[in-house]
């Protein structure tokens, strides 16, 4: 799932700069960088590099073990038996998902361990959206058509990212994500093809979760002083604007594709652009919910301290009667 | 904090004839335990005939290395494949 | 005959339905990412399964898999106690994923073999995936009895609350004997002996002690069940129930 560079609005947004580095390496690595190379464990990296990857790609995999409470939220009220399958598989594709970034993240020298602290005490962060409530079925279907729409778009071009494995898990992604937005956008079309309440619920989750996504793609490029730096090392390949624009033109013909309407008065075609114009984003809501303040932020991170804190028991016998085995084993 | 599980790789051979490739890693105490994680980690959709864990702290070389471990996969998933749902063409982008 | 079909199949697949709904409980919330995966994938073979068998028992009824799944009562499910137990801690679940898992292995073996070419299908099918939940449930005995102290606590207190549920599970209910003789349905009395040897196996790698032997609870197969399942039911059923006639 997809998650920006979350930074607070007030907070220094001076590039991520380290002490000296080999100017020959970092020159060297730049035009590696340049020529669409990959950039792998063992090589060198400057700092900035290692520390804005491991930020981008953790704060990916946090998206993804915290989407799944939204949608987890719903799999024992899935309203038919196809319904709860396949939520069922797309929630444990998210997290396979989280799996393949944490994997990613730790190939730069960070543990699973440690990530997790830093979600849990609040330091990393993780996509806006998830910090909505799932209050109607037809959330589930908003969800997998806008959510994970708003993700292809952002994965898909990070297929190429310069950082190997991040590339090689997006890939990965890539392939498992279209049949989650399809699974959506089927539970709209069913719900916007319904009873009168049917439609009512479509609608109502379109309106609660439409400012939500265009929020995904983050701050504004003039509020993103590193878009800049992370361009021009393959980890970002297009700004926040851009890839929001291109959410709202796919995104607008599919909802009168089935009779909704997107809850901004200022939406129009333009056609000089060849493009939707389209209002002004809450940003004080943004800046709030990156912030930790969204409606369930504390829902959410209570869910996963629970789980983790409980689980200790559970994780500490796996490893006693490892050692156990181990030891036996050595014995013989 | 209870210590951590530790790190394994997961190589996957998608078919007989084919060569095993590295796909990411799992936590698991055990090597029971890092197999299962990798079958449901990385041979969701019928990837795999052949799986190997091996702890990461063992690897030497730094290139994907190769591996194998047999499993049988589930075939009938066809859910998660988009061809699964019908979306009328009219509907772009999707 | 047909009904006694029909009937025999609900068990199967109310069995492996609500078992996966308590499964899907889990999702979020395990002790680590990797077993919140094995757990999902687990619960969706059984969802499943369940699909398969609810479907195959609807055919003799006119209605679909999904009329039965969310318009049945409490009396008209046909599941064994033992899997509407409440998950509990993650040993509980693992005990109650222990005897099933092993149990429904054994069942499904003999079910492959069944004169109805359908169940027969669906069994060979499934046992491939019930393998590897017993499995699974058995390598956790084995990791939480002779893990720490406390799991070990915690994985004898999951066993004696599942343990009264085990005997339900070699109980021939009525109209399945005659089943049974036209060679459709296994004789789950004739898999007791195994299903003890496999459980004491695996207690023995996990350094625990057989629970003690108890009065058996019994009655899910003729829709006499604990007081959990009308809640699992709730909200399983919620949205069909509340919107009748729609589609979703």
């Amino acid at each position: 799932m997809y998650t920006t560079e979350l930074k607070d609005k007030n907070q220094k947004s001076a590039p991520v700069t380290t002490v000296a580095e080999d100017t020959v390496k970092l020159a060297a690595f730049e035009a590696r960088v340049a020529a669409d190379d990959f950039i792998e464990p063992k090589d060198w990296m400057p700092e900035a590099y290692r520390k804005t990857l491991v930020r981008q790609i953790s704060q990916h995999a946090h998206s993804e073990i915290v989407g799944m409470l939204p949608e987890g939220n719903w799999i024992t009220r899935a309203p038919s038996l196809r319904r709860k399958a396949v939520l069922l598989a797309k929630v444990q594709d998210e997290g396979g998902h989280g799996l393949y970034l944490y994997a990613a993240a730790e190939t730069l020298g960070t543990s699973r361990d440690e990530m997790i602290e830093a979600l849990h005490s609040g330091r990393a962060k993780y996509s806006t959206i998830f910090n909505y409530p799932t209050l109607t079925w037809a959330d589930i279907g908003a969800i997998g058509w806008l959510v994970d729409g708003a993700a292809i778009l952002n994965q898909v071009p990070l297929q190429r990212t310069s950082y190997g494995p991040y590339a090689r898990a997006m890939v990965r992604i890539c392939k498992e994500e279209s049949f989650h937005q399809r699974q959506g956008y089927e539970i709209m079309m069913a719900l916007s093809a319904g009873s009168p309440e049917q439609k009512r619920m479509a609608q109502n989750a379109l309106d609660r979760w439409w400012w939500p996504s265009l929020m995904m793609f983050g701050p504004p490029d003039e509020n993103s002083p590193n878009t800049a730096q992370s361009v021009r090392w393959r980890i970002k390949r297009e700004t926040n604007d851009e890839l929001r624009q291109k959410f709202v033109d796919v995104t607008v013909p599919q909802a009168e594709a089935i009779g909704l309407s997107v809850p901004d008065p200022k939406l129009a075609w333009n056609e000089a652009r060849g493009s939707y114009d389209f209002g002004e984003i809450d940003w004080d809501e943004f800046y709030a919910v990156v912030r930790g303040e969204g409606p369930v932020a504390k829902e959410r991170v209570k869910a996963r301290v629970e789980a983790w804190e409980s689980g200790a028991w559970v994780r500490e016998a796996a490893n006693a009667h490892a050692a156990k085995r181990a030891h036996r084993a050595a014995a013989e | 904090m209870t210590k951590e599980w530790p790190l394994w790789e997961v190589f996957v051979r998608a078919k007989n004839g084919l060569a095993h490739k590295h796909v990411g890693s799992v936590h698991a105490a055990d090597d029971r335990m890092a197999i299962e994680a990798a079958r449901d980690t990385y041979t969701r959709r019928m990837e795999g005939v052949s799986l190997w864990v091996v702890r990461s702290a063992e690897i030497v070389a730094s290139d994907p290395g190769e591996g194998a471990a047999l499993f049988e996969p589930a075939a009938d998933k066809v859910y998660r494949h988009p061809t699964f749902y019908s979306i009328p063409e009219n509907v772009k982008n999707i | 005959m047909a009904d006694a079909l029909s009937n025999y199949a609900l068990q199967l697949g109310d069995d492996s339905l609500i078992l996966g709904q308590r499964l899907s409980e889990w999702c979020g919330h395990a002790p680590m990412l990797e077993v919140d995966l094995s757990l999902a994938n687990i619960a969706l073979d059984l969802v499943g399964q369940a699909t398969f068998f609810l479907k195959f028992a609807g055919e003799a009824r006119g209605v679909d898999a999904d009329k039965l799944a969310f318009h049945r009562d409490v009396l008209d499910f046909k599941n064994c106690l033992l899997v509407e137990q409440p998950n509990g801690d993650f040993a509980q679940t693992i005990a109650r994923q222990f005897l099933f898992a092993n149990w429904q292995e054994l069942l499904f073996r003999e079910l492959s073999r069944s004169r109805n070419e359908m169940l027969a299908a669906i069994a060979a099918k499934a046992v491939k995936e019930v393998a590897y939940h017993a499995r699974f449930a058995n390598e956790w005995m084995a990791r939480l009895g002779d893990g720490t102290a406390e799991s070990r606590e915690r994985i004898v207190n999951g066993l004696e609350w599942v343990w009264r549920f085990g005997d339900e599970l070699f109980a021939v209910e009525q109209t399945v004997e005659p089943l049974i003789a036209s060679g459709v349905a296994p004789d789950v009395r004739t898999l007791r002996a195994e299903w003890d040897a496999r459980i004491a196996r695996t207690l023995g790698e996990a350094t625990l002690e057989l629970p003690k032997p108890r009065r058996a609870v019994v009655g899910g197969r003729i829709g006499h069940h604990s007081e959990h399942l009308g809640h699992i039911l709730s909200a399983m059923q919620f949205l069909p129930r509340a919107y009748p006639g729609a589609q979703w």
